[in-house]
């Protein structure tokens, strides 16, 4: 490292170890780091602090991965990737897996070599106008003008939508969330969209967040999760695993503060086996028998994440809504382990 | 001798000149109101400074250093004027300011390391000085050489054995060019110098670096290449580009000017491709279309990747800037150097370089504070220079819809920088043009 | 008497290949060709093996695809439906018109600020030296966005023009609306239109066509007039005044064409969110020209000094002492020569900004690098060709560009002895 770190200077290398398409998690395990594609900053799922340290949503499920594999939730490289370098930056080794507010579609799962394997957010396209506009509806809304961010699938869900409806508007696209939030608070548009996530955040943080309302209709789905490369399935298995392990910690009870105390066995035998106080569900991933359990203990579960992060208790204040629980009219929900 | 006595025969002395053409009035007559035009010119351009000035300056002046968040800052503007009115939260400025200047490597995540980036800056104005004051003493060229291996080092870390090792086996290869020289001509003695390089960089060195690591360590503490960032990324981008685009350049300039057709085609070419594509496109390619173009086991770094293209891109205008030093030697050298039975390579190294380069330093200077200001682009491309960190500043919940401070502040410091730097540039052309006549 | 010693034979041996310099060169251009080539071959064939792995080999297809996304400033029609070929025709027809529209400003901003740089008035060439070194000693980028959100955030939205007593009104007569969504000036209209020539890609509307012809003509029968002039001062030492009738000949023709086709002047007016009607100019064009004139007019304001102080100080006092006023001096003796020195660092300025217009990606901008090397190239997933594409396209215009400029320098500039 130390060597190859200079001759990069000389254009020489930056020569890392080779990346074979198996055997991710030997890598990751050799490398003792997982390296996780983020984004360059989007509001509540990655950004950093100003110790310089990464924090959000993505982030914490990038941590629970990486406690389940080496009992240290902080032994990961973050990655940032803009939306035009994520998947190249996959498919050649860079990153790992990306957490990177990416939605899952059918050409990017199947056309560009990549796999997602679980969705850690529903999201969907929404809408956002000042409430002295008296819109009610995004059917109302011919011949506006609108601000998107470029390069996302909101674009084209946009032009959708409109053409759909039969109804005409002005684009403006804009590069970031801040340059967009700008623009829109001097009034250079008159409606905002994105994934309802970030529009709950954006309204939060405007100066006058009771003069916006966010309309009721919800455009388009956008199934957010993290995304690893195709055809290496044991690696598949460990991130869907550990992320379900999270999600089936809410369903169970199981927190932060009480996974230890659980992890010593119950008379749950769902607990039991998901901990590994029975059978050893982790070694047939390959990892350490009390890989959940570090997991939950770095992180929390799902709902402990989710509040800690962009819940109603944070600045950015989203509801569960779709990503509540099943059992709670949600969408969240983990097959069995067993 | 007739009675001249209504001739005076003393000068009278000097009268003052009229009031309004000297002082204050003078000058204001002379330079601001010599006409009707220009009186009202003078006005008007007034008027709308002192606009311009009013607008601008409370906002800067009257605001608040000291607050925790933009909500923050705001409640505390509505607590101090009833009237609504904000000006800037420059505290922002004072939370995140280490990590617009250092980045992340350096900045509070590492509390201790702020020396390094400042020793590497200051090693860089050291290594400057042979061309700051041209008759300091020749040992001052060994530090500028020791700093292209110890710069690097500063800010990515790691062992110093590596760079030591890397000038030997570049020392090596020079010591091999001298003896091939001795043998052949220096169109077959430069190959062998870089094959000889080449194999001793990738058989010995690193055995060597090793070897010698485990007996004294005396390492840094290794910042990998995404964690650059900041104003340190910016200027690190420039240098290497500027150090590393120099053979290349000088080369590609050679070759411009040079009568082999193919050599001449093919360096012409590459330049006019260069000079013809935008940077971003390049800064691109770097991102995203190298790994196609590397064996797939090759992992480029994308800072690394973006400092390469920028080194190409920017090798293909100093070579023009060298070129134009080349032509604008006067023809005499080449004959005369011709006339001494000089080879081509004895005449280049001995004659038309060194004068060729001294004239083409303003240029390569310029060229430099282009590079510098077009660092900015890489923000685009997900890499956190300082615009690319003013983002990430603003995608965190506390400072969330800031926008002029950090624009004020990086602009600020860009400005300081590139001014400098082409008051030097120009500073340095009166000095090389007096050295002419 | 002397012997003459017959030269040795000329005969060709394989060593002259090294040690003759007469044939040296020869190999080592042979030497660097195949390195070249080997290393060029060696990246190619990375690249076929690694996006053939990817299962994505080098294909153009994708351009025929539809697009599905919309843009909103555009000079041909163009919908989501269109295919992503035309999206980035639009987008190039967008780099275009910023590059020639920040050119065009950069140019008479520059002349006026050289001018005024080396003005007598104090303020007015200090603040022009301010503004210079201001605006070039600080990314390009930076002035981008800084145009974009100050244009933003001084003019009104498009709502302030609403109800009784709006905070804000048009311009010249309600004819032109400043909004922090764009400028809508007035659009030409026929009331009796010729319809559109459909040229494949796109249409042109025929009145132009007409317009274009008519003044054509008027030209040249205005040249015909000065050379009938030219021949009678030649022949009589008079010359007939002609400026009235070159007037005539160019105006009232064109004006018959205008009144024969019904023109008027389409006002923008406020409809629903938005000003309908009118010829829209969106903010991030605005922004961009701002940005990219503000910071290339300084380099031209330096160019244009340079070239003027090049001029010798003898030629101004001929000039006076020939008796012409300052500014005709200025413009029939000074400029002339001075364009010698300005127009190449003109045209490597045009060039610059050319590239710059790139960086619209940053304020969205639709132009090329925000349609084939964003939009497009993120929904289609075809990196290498669209940034090849996008390469290719930016070096035909830098080269038409630099070609046709230098064409022209070489026409203008002084036979030196």
């Amino acid at each position: 490292m130390k060597k190859s770190v200079f001759l990069g200077t000389l254009a020489v290398a930056g020569l890392a170890a080779g990346i074979s398409a198996a055997g991710t998690l030997d890598d990751v395990k050799a490398r003792g780091k997982v390296n996780c594609g983020v984004t360059e900053g989007t509001l509540g799922f990655s950004s950093r602090n100003s110790e310089g340290k990464h924090e959000g949503f993505d982030v914490e499920f990038c941590r629970a991965l990486a406690a389940a594999i080496f009992d240290d939730a902080d032994a990961v490289e973050y990655i940032e990737l803009s939306s035009k370098n994520r998947f190249t930056a996959l498919s050649a080794g860079q990153a790992d897996l990306l957490y990177r507010t990416t939605t899952w579609t059918f050409s990017r799962d199947v056309d560009l070599k990549t796999s997602f394997v679980g969705i850690n957010y529903y999201d969907g396209q929404g809408f956002m106008v000042p409430k002295d506009l008296g819109v009610t509806s995004a059917t109302e809304l011919e011949g506006a003008t609108v601000c998107i961010e470029t390069g996302t699938t909101t674009e084209l869900n946009l032009a959708d939508y409109f053409r759909v409806n039969g109804m005409s508007y002005e684009p403006l696209p804009v590069g970031g969330t801040s340059e967009a939030k700008a623009l829109y608070e001097e009034g250079a548009c008159d409606v905002y969209t994105t994934d309802a996530s970030a529009l709950a955040g954006v309204r939060a943080s405007l100066k006058d967040p009771s003069a916006y309302i966010i309309l009721p209709e919800i455009v388009s789905k956008e199934p957010l999760g993290p995304t690893v490369r195709h055809g290496d399935n044991d690696w598949e298995d460990v991130v869907r695993w550990t992320q379900n392990a999270l999600v089936a910690a809410e369903e169970l009870g199981v927190t932060q503060a009480n996974v230890a105390e659980l992890a010593k066995g119950t008379d749950n035998p769902s607990i039991n086996r998901m901990l590994g106080s029975e059978g050893s569900l982790c070694s047939m991933l390959n990892l350490e028998s009390d890989c959940f359990v570090q997991a939950i203990a770095a992180t929390g579960n799902y709902g402990e994440i989710f509040e800690r992060t962009i819940g109603e208790s944070t600045p950015i204040g989203l509801a569960r809504g779709l990503n509540a629980l099943w059992t709670e009219g949600g969408l969240q929900y983990s097959p069995p382990f067993r | 001798m007739s009675d001249l006595s209504y001739v005076r025969t003393e000068m009278l002395p000097q009268k003052a000149p009229p009031a309004t053409s000297v002082g204050v009035v003078g000058w204001l007559r002379e330079n601001l109101f010599s006409s009707v035009g220009n009186s009202a010119l003078t006005v008007v351009t007034g008027a709308l400074l002192l606009m311009l000035l009013s607008a601008i300056l409370p906002w800067v002046f009257l605001g608040i250093w000291d607050a925790e968040s933009l909500a923050d800052c705001r409640a505390q503007f509505a607590e101090m004027y009833a009237d609504g009115r904000t000006y800037a939260c420059w505290a922002v400025i004072a939370d995140r300011w280490d990590q617009i200047m250092f980045g992340y490597s350096f900045g509070n995540l590492n509390e201790g390391l702020y020396w390094r980036p400042l020793l590497g800056l200051a090693l860089i104005l050291v290594a400057l000085s042979p061309i700051l004051y041209p008759n300091v003493p020749r040992i001052m060229y060994v530090a500028t050489a020791a700093t292209l291996f110890l710069y690097p080092w500063l800010i990515w870390g790691g062992s110093i054995w590596g760079p030591l090792t890397l000038a030997m086996c570049i020392i090596g290869g020079i010591v091999a060019f001298r003896f091939a020289s001795q043998v052949m001509i220096t169109a077959f003695a430069l190959p062998v110098a870089i094959v000889v390089t080449a194999v001793l960089i990738m058989v010995v060195m690193g055995p060597l670096s090793n070897g010698l690591a485990s007996v004294a360590a005396l390492e840094l503490q290794p910042v990998p290449s995404r964690e650059v960032s900041g104003f340190v990324l910016s200027i690190t981008i420039g240098i290497v580009a500027i150090v590393a685009s120099l053979p290349i350049a000088i080369m590609l300039a050679l070759g411009r000017q040079s009568d082999l057709f193919i050599v001449n085609k093919l360096s012409t070419g590459f330049i006019e491709i260069i000079r013809g594509v935008p940077l971003i496109t390049l800064i691109f390619v770097a991102t995203v279309l190298m790994k196609y173009f590397l064996p797939s086991h090759i992992d480029l770094d994308p800072v690394v990747a973006v400092m390469i293209l920028v080194t190409l891109f920017t090798a293909a205008y100093i070579a023009e800037v060298i070129r134009g030093g080349l032509a604008a030697l006067p023809k005499g050298q080449y004959e005369a150097a011709d006339a001494l039975g000089l080879t081509y390579w004895q005449a280049q190294r001995l004659i038309i370089l060194p004068q060729a380069l001294k004239i083409s330093i303003p240029g390569i200077v310029s060229n430099f504070i282009s590079v510098f200001k077009d660092t900015t682009l890489v923000s685009i491309v997900a890499l956190n220079d300082p615009l690319g960190i003013s983002g990430a500043i603003r995608s965190n919940s506390d400072w969330n819809g800031i926008v002029w401070e950090l624009y004020g502040f990086i602009a600020l410091v860009f400005w300081i920088f590139c001014f400098s730097m082409s008051r030097y540039s120009l500073w340095l052309e009166r000095q090389l043009q007096t050295g002419h006549r | 008497m002397s012997d003459s010693v017959a030269p040795p034979k000329e005969t060709f041996r394989l060593s002259m290949l090294l040690y003759d310099s007469r044939y040296r060169g020869i190999t080592i251009q042979f030497v660097v060709l195949v390195l070249v080539l080997l290393a060029l071959g060696w990246l190619a064939r990375n690249a076929a093996v690694n996006l053939a792995a990817l299962g994505k080999p080098l294909r153009f297809d994708f351009l025929g695809d539809t697009a599905s996304y919309d843009i909103n400033q555009r000079l041909i029609e163009y919908t989501s439906t269109d295919s992503h070929g035309r999206a980035v025709l639009v987008g190039l027809l967008n780099t275009l018109l910023v590059a020639f529209m920040g050119c065009a400003a950069a140019t008479i901003l520059g002349v006026i600020g050289g001018v005024l740089r080396l003005s007598s008035n104090w303020l007015v060439s200090r603040l022009v030296a301010l503004y210079v070194e201001i605006f070039r000693n600080v990314p390009v980028l930076l002035w981008i966005f800084v145009c974009m959100f100050t244009l933003t955030a001084i003019a009104p939205a498009p709502r302030a023009f609403r109800g009784d007593t709006p905070e804000a009104s048009m311009l010249l007569w309600d004819s032109m609306a400043v909004t922090n969504r764009g400028i809508y000036i007035p659009e030409p209209l026929f009331s009796r239109p010729l319809g559109d020539l459909n040229l494949g890609v796109f249409n042109v509307s025929i009145e132009l066509i007409v317009l274009l012809a008519v003044l054509a003509g008027s030209l040249f029968a205005m040249k015909w007039n000065n050379a009938r002039a030219n021949r009678i001062q030649t022949e009589t030492g008079d010359r007939p005044n002609t400026m009235w009738m070159n007037i005539a000949i160019v105006i009232i023709p064109f004006l018959l064409v205008l009144i024969a086709l019904g023109f008027h002047i389409g006002k923008p007016e406020l409809k629903g969110f938005n000003f309908k009607g009118g010829i829209n100019m969106s903010a991030p064009l605005i922004g961009l020209w701002l940005g990219l004139t503000l910071y290339t007019t300084t380099y031209i304001i330096e160019a244009v000094r340079s070239g003027i102080q090049a001029v010798s100080k003898g030629q101004s006092e001929a000039a006076f002492a020939l008796g012409l006023r300052p500014g005709r001096t200025m413009s029939l003796v000074i400029l002339p020569q001075a364009l010698r020195v300005i127009i190449p660092q003109l045209i490597s300025q045009y060039l610059n900004l050319t590239k710059n217009s790139s960086l619209a990606v940053a304020i969205g901008y639709m132009d090329l690098v925000s349609t084939l090397g964003g939009v497009t190239l993120n929904q289609t997933g075809r990196e290498m060709e669209a940034i090849l594409m996008l390469m290719a396209i930016y070096l035909t215009i830098s080269l038409t560009i630099s070609g046709t400029m230098n064409w022209y320098n070489n026409r203008v500039k002084l036979v030196e002895r």
